[in-house]
């Protein structure tokens, strides 16, 4: 039910052109995924993504239309080729998927190899109830330690691209508008 | 046999048609902030991917119950939910800077079409060659 | 926006509340869900709402750009300097068992670094977030 929502919600992002609008159901589709996540049980990941794909992503859409203006022009070129490669693109998924074991079954190989040790053992290893915050912290503590990284490093680039501009058109007059 | 193969894989079926929605608006469309909203578009449904491969029906969330986990409680897999935990904060960090991008181009050149950017581009350079 | 009075009254009274449950969800992510993540950008949800209903520069004199940078940094030196210090203590790096302050309990140091792991993500969401929303809000315009 909710994925079928959400195909349609996508869908509308395809055709609207008001990037206004755009934003505000890409927020609407932040919020739906984040309802999926909660009835496939990630918790964590439906607050995550709910505080920052509807939350912070929205605002910051909303800070770069502010300054970019919200008017999409309709495509020049046709709409073929680039729905060929998609369709292609999806029909080869599809096939892919084939393979693939059901949706649910907990006979999957995906729970049985390293996900089977967290969950019996990381009570007595760590010693609290959380799953997700104990492999996130502990067992995967490097990785979470160069995500923190990846994301301090993107302020980094934000601020050299906005901040360096900023002194440079200063330097040259303040002119350049329009 | 079909009804069977579309109950137990329509989850991954309707992410990939949302994955290549997002694809199409990434490819097809010449604006730079919707081609932003398609990669987002694109990022999540990869994460609902992962999330449905770590989801067992009749799981609860991997939140412990009294402590340790009793043979009878179903635990769905915490394993993708850590990793598309992180996956969506880096999400947001390239989307700021993509973002970042999108609107010193928009400074720089007074659009976000692609079209009318190379347009500008092929008929700065000429320009650029005789005032320098 | 900044003459609706109904705006100005409900984010005032909301932005504690907001920040409160920030702490809440970080605090509390070894037993329910949440943790640095979901706690940094929270944050600076709060700060993002007052700057959308105050003005940005009224924001601005609570918390000041520099500030937030500092955070975005400090919190990668604080989750850096966790995995320095159990090495210092003889474990390995990033081995929390190393904090705990009766070695007959090795695991309990796993809360208090998991705790400070989670703090330094925290901060570094936190100032990363605010100072890209700062950017992006602070810019002038030439919008159409």
């Amino acid at each position: 039910m909710l994925l079928t929502l959400l195909a349609a919600t996508g869908f509308a992002l395809l055709r609207i052109r008001n990037l206004f609008a755009v934003v505000m159901l890409a927020g609407v589709y932040s919020l739906l995924s984040a309802g999926l996540f909660t009835v496939m049980d990630a918790v964590d990941v439906a607050f995550t993504e709910a505080a920052v794909g509807a939350g912070i992503s929205t605002v910051l859409f909303l800070g770069a239309l502010a300054l970019c203006g919200h008017h999409e022009s309709k495509p020049g070129h046709t709409p073929l080729l680039p729905l060929f490669v998609v369709c292609l693109t999806g029909a080869a998924l599809v096939y892919g998927t084939m393979d693939m074991p059901g949706f649910g079954e907990a006979s999957n190989p995906v729970h049985h190899h390293v996900a089977d040790h967290y969950l019996e053992e990381s009570y007595g290893e760590i010693g609290i109830p959380n799953v997700v915050t104990s492999v996130l912290a502990s067992y995967r503590g490097y990785d979470t330690m160069g995500e923190t990284t990846v994301v301090f490093a993107a302020a980094v680039g934000v601020m050299i691209l906005l901040v360096g501009g900023a002194r440079a058109r200063r330097a040259r007059g303040g002119g350049e508008e329009g | 046999m079909t009804l069977d193969l579309l109950l137990t894989h329509y989850n991954y079926w309707v992410v990939i048609f949302l994955m290549m929605v997002g694809f199409y608006i990434l490819i097809s469309r010449g604006n730079l902030i919707k081609k932003i909203v398609g990669l987002n578009v694109f990022q999540t449904s990869v994460f609902m991917l992962y999330i449905s491969l770590g989801k067992i029906t009749e799981g609860t969330p991997p939140i412990l119950v009294d402590g340790y986990g009793d043979a009878d409680v179903v635990y769905s897999n915490p394993l993708p939910h850590v990793l598309i935990l992180t996956a969506i904060v880096v999400g947001i960090a390239t989307t700021s800077v993509g973002l970042a991008l999108a609107v010193r181009i928009k400074e720089a050149y007074g659009t976000l079409e692609e079209d009318e950017i190379t347009g500008i581009e092929a008929g700065i350079e000429p320009a650029g060659e005789a005032g320098g | 926006m900044r003459e609706e009075i109904i705006v100005r009254v409900g984010a005032k009274v909301l932005a504690p509340f907001i920040i409160m449950f920030a702490l809440y969800v970080h605090f509390h992510g070894d037993y329910s869900p949440g943790g640095g993540f979901q706690a940094g950008v929270i944050l600076a949800a709060a700060f993002a709402l007052l700057a959308l209903v105050y003005g940005l520069e009224e924001v601005q004199r609570v918390l000041p750009p520099w500030f937030v940078r500092g955070c975005a940094a400090l919190g990668v030196v604080i989750f850096a300097g966790v995995g320095v210090v159990t090495m210092l203590l003889g474990h390995n790096y990033l081995a929390y068992n190393a904090l705990a302050p009766d070695p007959t309990h090795p695991e309990h140091g796993q809360h208090y670094g998991i705790l400070l792991v989670e703090l330094g993500v925290l901060v570094t969401v936190f100032g990363v977030m605010a100072t890209v929303f700062y950017l992006f809000a602070g810019r002038k315009g030439q919008a159409p």
